[in-house]
């Protein structure tokens, strides 16, 4: 983007000479750009290339036209998986925010040792592979597991979790809290404390500083890990799979059925698309509760 | 801000208030009392235990033992949401996400105020503090001088009968504080609310404060009026804290009703005694000190000590000189506009009236504290 900024001044001045054509200097981007250029071919190469290829064969696999959207839409059991995922992301997020906000609010209290615990207890689970905490879960959630041996041995009668929507549920939020513990605890840890003993001397009792003060400043924390969860949630597959049943498949398997099984590229390939289109409109809708009129919970040295 | 002449401050009595925090002793043994409407000034330097009483008052922690009264009611155990005092702090404490209208009618909204009554005293607050064009903008568009007015308005909105604030001017230009100084004492005159107010800056304590209160190592060392700290100080700390001063020690000797001290040859005369066998100190005001040539003429009851200027200034109002006795002391010394001018490095002797020394206990521990 900045090429179109560069004109033949600046190439004369960087000492290129007058027989620089012209437009080989406009394709110069000043200096730091560059520092972004291996991320951006990586981004071209794996997800922008593959993307399209994706996109056109949605399109074009295996006739011209839009056939598959039409048969993706025309299906109950794709629209039924559609709106499950959605609704299996939603439960996630919110699950995941109920479990991180007093997380988060913990670690900006507790004193330095035990902040530095409660960071490593978020950390840990993200150098362990997704697969071998979900293997964890499905031996925790199993019918004769951990979980139903404990219930058994105070005489309650056994939870059916595992491949059900609840176990799935239970199984994602533990694997994406960290995506919603850290953005909170990014923004509560800028939060002026001092602004709820301020409130508590205006009259506010506690609960209520904290309730009109406190919440709505972490705000930005909460909406932004929310879209995180959200999203990640949405395209989840290994989890889902594993900890899932058949009534319980979310879009990600079906994709991964058309394609790898049935070999339906266009089929599979419209499938991400709706999810990419679906996530896209999300965002739209989310940005402008994220816009914040103030500079949150700035707070000076 | 109903009636001006309606608004009464509250008194407020602290009585042997002790503060610990674990082995540490913030404060020992406080006694103050403060009188309806005053504007009182806790004085001193960081850690000198003014902002833990300034704490104990607003309700943000409890006192160890001793007791505090507000308006006559003890106050000790009850949380500071219920006392209704106002607070103003050096950070501002303003709600970033609330407009300023919105901020200054918080404290209203938690009383049950509504609609007109609540817009009518937002207004009027606003106003008071001048800042009623700024009421739809957000915090962190205002300067920092602007951001403290707001805070002060929304502090005084719901009328309380006490206001506290820690340093509220710390963080601000000497210009823009000086004329908030002025704003400040011309809204304390309108209201007729107690004010205390905390400060390490000696010379807006005395701008501001109908009596100040010298805080040391978590004792009170003196309260009085301005005029009272600065001509009679009780310790040589306050001596020290108030106002600039030549600190003269040395051998002492009681003739009678006065006090003979002698610096190497020379000897000065002070015009009073110190009751007990402590080790005295005189104390020397700039303004009362006048530098001479060496040679002119003594006058009666002149104390005269000889030394080199080191240090020139011109202030405009006048002058300023520091001078090197022969005793390696440095006297200070405030020429007004028209007295004779001197250079570094002239020999001079600075001269002083007996009755213009200020007698005190010595305290080595007053000059220690001060840096």
């Amino acid at each position: 983007m900045t090429a179109t900024h560069d004109d033949g001044t600046t190439a004369r001045a960087r000492g290129e000479g007058p027989g620089t054509p012209g437009f080989l200097s406009r394709l110069m981007p000043r200096g730091a750009v560059w520092l972004a250029a291996p991320a951006v071919l990586v981004l071209v190469a794996v997800l922008a290339y593959p993307l399209a290829i994706v996109v056109w064969r949605s399109v074009s696999d295996p006739a011209l036209g839009v056939d598959n959207y039409v048969w993706f839409f025309r299906s109950a059991v794709n629209r039924t998986v559609l709106l499950r995922t959605f609704t299996v992301s939603a439960w996630v997020t919110l699950a995941c925010l109920v479990c991180a906000y007093p997380y988060a609010y913990a670690m900006t209290i507790v004193g330095r040792n035990l902040r530095l615990v409660l960071i490593l207890c978020v950390l840990v689970p993200f150098w362990l592979s997704g697969v071998v905490r979900t293997l964890a879960w499905v031996i925790l959630l199993q019918d004769s597991g951990v979980i139903n041996s404990i219930l058994r041995g105070i005489g309650l009668p056994p939870v059916k979790l595992i491949r059900t929507l609840p176990g799935v549920v239970i199984g994602m939020t533990q694997v994406l809290l960290p995506f919603m513990i850290l953005p909170i605890y990014a923004v509560m840890k800028g939060i002026d404390n001092r602004l709820l003993q301020a409130a508590r001397s205006l009259g506010a009792k506690p609960w209520k500083a904290f309730l009109q003060i406190y919440v709505p400043l972490s705000l930005p924390g909460v909406y932004a890990g929310a879209i995180i969860v959200f999203i990640l949630s949405l395209g989840f597959y290994i989890t889902p799979a594993l900890l899932g049943g058949p009534r319980s498949i979310l879009l990600s398997s079906l994709v991964q059925n058309q394609v790898l099984s049935l070999l339906n590229w266009g089929r599979g390939g419209a499938m991400g698309v709706v999810l990419l289109v679906a996530t896209f409109l999300l965002l739209a809708i989310a940005a402008p509760l994220m816009r914040q009129k103030h500079s949150a919970a700035r707070r000076e040295a | 801000m109903h009636d001006p002449k309606a608004a009464t401050g509250a008194a407020i009595d602290i009585s042997k208030a002790c503060k610990r925090y674990g082995r540490f002793t913030a404060l020992k043994d406080i006694d103050l009392h403060i009188r309806p409407g005053e504007f009182m000034t806790l004085l001193g330097p960081s850690g000198s235990g003014k902002t833990t009483t300034l704490n104990l008052i607003a309700g943000f922690t409890d006192i160890t033992s001793g007791t505090l009264e507000i308006g006559g009611k003890s106050v000790t155990g009850l949380p500071s949401h219920k006392r209704n005092i106002g607070v103003v702090f050096q950070h501002y404490a303003l709600f970033p996400h609330m407009t300023v209208g919105k901020n200054v009618a918080y404290p209203l909204t938690l009383r049950g105020l509504k609609g007109e009554e609540r817009d009518r005293r937002v207004r009027r607050a606003l106003d008071m503090v001048k800042m009623a064009d700024f009421a739809h903008r957000y915090p962190s568009e205002l300067s920092g001088g602007q951001q403290q007015r707001v805070a002060l308005a929304r502090a005084l909105v719901f009328d309380p009968p006490l206001l506290l604030m820690d340093e509220p001017l710390g963080a601000l230009d000497k210009k823009l504080r000086e004329w908030l100084q002025l704003e400040i004492k011309r809204i304390h005159r309108e209201l007729g609310t107690t004010f205390v107010y905390v400060t390490h800056d000696q010379e807006e304590a005395l701008v501001l404060s109908d009596r100040i209160a010298v805080f040391n190592g978590g004792r009170i060392e003196q309260i009085g009026t301005g005029r009272e700290l600065y001509d009679r100080p009780a310790t040589l700390f306050v001596g020290r804290f108030i106002g600039e001063s030549t600190v003269l020690r040395g051998k002492t000797q009681v003739c009678g009703d006065q006090t003979v001290m002698t610096l190497g040859e020379e000897t000065i005369t002070a015009n009073a005694r110190l009751a007990g066998g402590a080790q005295p100190v005189m104390l020397v005001r700039p303004e009362r000190a006048v530098l001479k040539r060496p040679g002119a003429e003594v006058l009666a009851g002149e104390n005269r000590l000889t030394g080199n200027v080191v240090e020139a200034i011109y202030l405009g109002s006048g002058s300023k000189y520091e001078v090197r006795l022969a005793d390696g002391t440095t006297a200070i010394v405030r020429s007004p506009l028209g007295a004779a001018d001197f250079a570094i490095g002239d020999a001079a002797e600075v001269a002083f009236a007996s009755q213009d020394i200020i007698l005190l206990p010595d305290d080595a521990s007053a000059d220690v504290t001060l840096t």
